[in-house]
């Protein structure tokens, strides 16, 4: 028995060992070798995602049925994972340029994607707010992690003002559920949590638990972190905020909403809607009078977020399939995206406003093109895998009858052209600036490969990553009730 | 009907696309002895040579898909398929893309300076969309194509144009993308409709052509393809990307922007929206005539007023693609093979229009009309070349646009002769913009001392040119076999789109075959 539940949960256990070593290590390191724990850190997200794929299949419970780690799980942390491995590749070349040289990085970026996989494993509403908590300490630690700089600290006092309080809106959600029925468990909601319980009590669940995740995950009107937090944290850790955060927190609130508040679907139909329209619109009207690129993406990750909502809305088997695949795409254009700004910073300079990119084609030809295949890939214009995903997320709303919903993220999409391929035409035709970007580190330019060619590889070929998805979205319609559930809380 | 099993059109589509793959992979030592000019006009040249093939097995007498390749699932979850094939509206589409590659390549050679690998990869993908785009039979597919196309074309302009490049491309960028969107969330709907009918999820063309369709889902349908078509034809009142893109775009550029780009919203229309929704398209049929009639007329008069030559050029293939879409929807035999035949010759005359400003801006980096003027004294064989082409542009009889034009003319007065009366006034304005242009350009006295050094086009510029200026006399003069090609395809068309109740039909041979 707790063979098979350390099993379930091999991944997350790979991750603590790793965790752990990295402090064992870190302690015992001479200065300067810092990349070690990075490399280190590496490996264990590797074997991670290795054991992650070893565990594809049906579904698994574990623990008392807290954890269930299903397709749809398995999908999301692979995403994760991935997400997190990438941008261990890239901190490398930020934290030398930010002179960031303590060893707590690796351990801490880990503990995150910790909290991240557990949390979209949870089967439990108290092990989602543990995963959920597990997730957030470390990244206020992190957003503020460049000491001497004041607008770092200011995002880290952000995020965790604004983190702390969404939480707690959660967690009033959780215990308001738990009062109606009596069970935490999210078989158990769904059996039980019903329009017939108290139509205003449970509208105020599923209300303060959509308000509760529509933070982490960046829907408006519960946006305004976004852009102050990421300008002003290290670039690395705001690459990995927008994407694995973002994955976790839309894992969470799609089996929250299709599993435990399914009975409420009519309700939290239009709420979602709502949310996905202003999320969408304002996130890419706002974006086009940015002149900080790191703002730019900021708001540009706010209105992707939109886009997800759609398949939220939809929430039929494409939909989900088309927020999988979306989530897939967008962690490797979005950290694409953020990783070239890495790549233009050194000593002393960000390299975040649009005029550190002029005249990029000349001085980096395959870096631009790469950025172009990035912004193509955000606007979703194919053969991109942002047009594969999109084209998922338009479909499922055709398919559920929300033609305006439709319509107004096609619109957005073509609204988001202007901004994006604002960054191209200063990079193709403006002048090289007196100081060139400093020659690409091996480590960013194999990430950015790397996300390039999955980027048109998913384009091109999809059929694999929807198939994989579409099973991922077909385990969370198909989630059986296990009657033993309802004997304890 | 494949030659052999011989995947040609997969090969057509996909050889330039490998062109540019090897372009942009050639090391930069090996690129000084194989340059990316030579690669390129390999595969322009087998490119074409490849799609002549196509015409010795082409069937025409049958009004199918030919040379089908497919369909192989591409995406199997949702039902996209990998479906080539053509007929004769998109064989003659299909020769016409690859000569005019072939002709894009060889007028680079001249003026473009800088940036050459970029700049010929980019044209190779481009070919490669636009022929996907004539050969593709799944919805999602030509849709891929079709949205492929604008990336190169965007690069195209925006970094080897002229002085207001950024804001041409960008525009072009834009408005087209507006237009396809909705052209994609057509698409969606035709296709989620045939899957709660049948229960099958299919972007198949031929398939989805089976299903008849309530009324209201044809007139929405309708209107969202025709407005991701209708941005490109251009048609008034979406053609103002147009003239901003022609005149900044490299004369490559505006050769396949006008002679191939266009196409694509023209062959978007018969190919899809005629046959997929017929009610739709006879109720809104004079709409649809009105824009036709308002882009000839109102493309005319615009363009007796221009003073840079190539907004002149822009402006006319306004004009002239009004022809086209009032040929359409005439929807009989006359009118839709005046219309196709249109299509082709439209890029054969407007490409070589192109050429021409392009030839005049290598040597004198003006565009303006009043900056020449007696250059014929000078440059005879230029003046030949230009002349020619004006005369086919202007539909004289004997040579390409008289017969397209004449049979566009004929099917529309079989159904009123208002419309002909009306696009007769687009024929006589376009012969008074393009002899006045001629006049003031080629002919007066040769006053200005930097026209008086010019020299005459060199053998490269009339080895380009001749292609052209061959096909003009050879469809004005013996048009019968292009037309042969079109006519079955053409007719089954006209079917399609009168296959609708008989009572909504008037009785009589207006609409008839």
């Amino acid at each position: 028995m707790i063979m098979a539940d350390l099993i379930a949960v091999l991944p997350e256990l790979i991750l603590t060992g790793v965790i752990l070593a990295l402090l064992v290590v870190d302690a015992v390191l001479p200065r300067g070798r810092q990349a070690i724990g990075g490399w280190t850190a590496f490996a264990g997200v590797v074997l991670a995602g290795l054991a992650t794929v070893a565990l594809w299949g049906p579904p698994r419970t574990a623990f008392s049925q807290m954890i269930i780690k299903d397709q749809f799980a398995l999908f999301i942390n692979l995403v994760i994972l991935v997400g997190t491995g990438l941008t261990i590749l890239v901190s490398f070349r930020d934290l030398s340029n930010e002179g960031m040289t303590l060893g707590e990085y690796y351990p801490l970026l880990l503990s995150a994607s910790l909290g991240m996989l557990i949390m979209v494993s949870g089967n439990h509403l108290m092990v989602i707010y543990l995963g959920l908590e597990l997730m957030s300490l470390p990244l206020f630690v992190l957003a503020g992690f460049l000491k001497r700089d004041a607008r770092s600290a200011e995002a880290a006092l952000k995020y965790f003002l604004l983190s702390v309080f969404s939480s707690g809106v959660l967690l009033y959600g959780m215990t308001l559920a738990y009062g109606l029925t009596g069970l935490l468990s999210l078989e158990g909601l769904r059996q039980l949590l019903g329009p017939e319980r108290s139509l205003p009590a449970v509208l105020v669940v599923v209300v303060l638990l959509t308000g509760g995740l529509a933070f982490k995950i960046s829907a408006v009107p519960f946006h305004m972190w976004v852009p102050d937090v990421y300008e002003g944290s290290p670039t690395a850790v705001a690459a990995f905020m927008s994407v694995a955060t973002k994955a976790a927190a839309f894992g969470v609130l799609a089996r929250l909403l299709t599993v435990a508040l399914v009975a409420l679907q009519p309700y939290w139909t239009s709420v979602v809607w709502i949310l996905a329209v202003l999320t969408m619109t304002v996130g890419n009207v706002t974006a086009i009078h940015q002149t900080n690129v790191k703002r730019m993406l900021a708001y540009s990750s706010i209105a992707q977020a939109g886009y997800i909502m759609i398949g939220l809305v939809a929430a039929n088997e494409i939909g989900l399939t088309g927020v999988l695949v979306y989530l897939a795409v967008y962690t490797f254009m979005n950290l694409g995206a953020f990783s070239l700004v890495i790549a233009l910073s050194r000593a002393g300079r960000r390299g975040d406003q649009i005029q550190d990119f002029a005249g990029l084609a000349r001085t980096h030809p395959v870096a631009a093109a790469v950025l172009v295949v990035f912004l193509l890939s955000l606007v979703g214009v194919p053969p991109t895998g942002g047009f594969i995903g999109k084209f998922l997320l338009f479909s499922s709303a055709i398919q559920a009858q929300q033609l305006g919903l439709a319509i107004i993220g096609v619109l957005n999409s073509v609204v988001s052209l202007s901004y994006y391929f604002r960054l191209v035409q200063v990079m193709y035709t403006g002048e090289p600036p007196a100081v060139p970007a400093p020659p690409m580190a091996r480590s960013v330019a194999v990430a950015l490969a790397v996300m390039g060619v999955a980027i048109l590889a998913i384009g091109l070929y999809p059929g694999p990553v929807i198939d994989w998805a579409k099973d991922g979205a077909m385990a969370l319609g198909a989630a059986e009730p296990v009657s033993s559930l309802l004997a304890r809380p | 009907m494949n030659v052999a099993g011989f995947p040609l059109l997969t090969l057509i589509t996909f050889l330039p696309v490998a062109g540019a793959l090897l372009i942009l992979l050639t090391p930069r030592e090996a690129g000084r002895r194989i340059r990316p000019e030579m690669i390129a006009c390999v595969a322009t040249v087998a490119t074409f040579l490849f799609s002549l093939w196509l015409l010795p097995g082409f069937q025409r007498s049958a009004p199918g898909m030919q040379f089908v390749e497919g369909p192989i699932p591409w995406i199997p979850t949702i039902g996209v398929q990998y479906f080539l094939g053509v007929d004769g509206i998109s064989l003659p589409l299909v020769l016409l893309t690859t000569l005019l590659c072939v002709v894009a390549v060889l007028c680079s050679l001249g003026p473009i300076r800088e940036r050459l690998k970029e700049y010929y990869a980019l044209l190779l993908v481009l070919e490669t969309g636009m022929v996907g785009v004539f050969v593709s039979l799944d919805l999602v597919l030509f849709y891929v194509f079709w949205e492929t196309v604008l990336i190169p074309m965007y690069f195209l302009i925006g970094v080897w144009g002229g002085p207001r490049r950024a804001y041409a491309s960008i525009k072009f960028f834009l408005y087209t993308l507006f237009g396809s969107v909705f052209l994609l969330l057509g698409i969606l709907v035709l296709a989620f409709h045939y899957h709660a009918v049948t229960g099958e999820y299919t972007f198949n063309l031929l398939r989805l052509l089976e299903l008849p369709l309530p009324a209201t889902y044809q007139f929405g349908l309708f209107l969202a393809f025709f407005l991701g078509f209708a941005v490109k034809v251009p048609m008034v009142p979406f053609h103002t990307w147009l003239p901003d893109a022609h005149v900044e775009a490299p004369t490559a550029g505006s050769v396949l922007l006008a002679g191939v780009l266009l196409k694509m919203g023209a062959y978007g229309l018969i190919r899809f929206n005629l046959p997929l929704f017929p009610l739709a398209s006879h109720v809104l049929a004079p709409a649809m005539v009105a824009l036709g009639l308002m882009g000839i007329i109102y493309g005319a008069l615009v363009t007796l007023a221009q003073t840079d030559l190539k907004k002149l050029i822009a402006y006319s293939s306004v004009s002239h693609m009004g022809f086209i879409i009032l040929g359409l929807f005439t929807f009989n035999l006359q009118g839709l093979t005046g219309a196709v035949l249109q299509m082709v010759n439209h890029g054969i005359s407007t490409g070589a229009l192109f050429l021409i400003v392009g030839m005049i801006y290598e040597r004198r980096h003006t565009r303006q009309i009043h900056d020449l003027g007696g250059l014929a004294a000078r440059m005879p064989v230029f003046a030949t070349l230009f002349a020619i082409t004006a005369f086919s542009s202007l539909g004289l009889p004997g040579l390409n646009n008289f017969v397209g034009e004449f049979l566009v003319l004929l099917g529309a007065f079989r159904v009123t002769w208002v419309w002909t009366a009306l696009a007769l006034i687009g024929v006589v304005l376009s012969a008074a913009y393009l002899l006045w242009c001629y006049q003031r350009m080629m002919f007066g006295p040769l006053e200005k001392p930097e026209n008086q050094t010019l020299e005459d086009c060199t053998r490269l510029e009339v080895a380009y040119m001749a292609p052209l200026i061959l096909l003009m006399f050879w469809i004005g003069l013996a048009p019968g076999p292009t037309i042969e090609v079109m006519e079955a395809a053409v007719q089954q068309v006209v079917i399609q789109v009168s296959s609708i109740a008989p009572a909504i039909l008037p009785a009589g041979g207006a609409y008839g075959p």
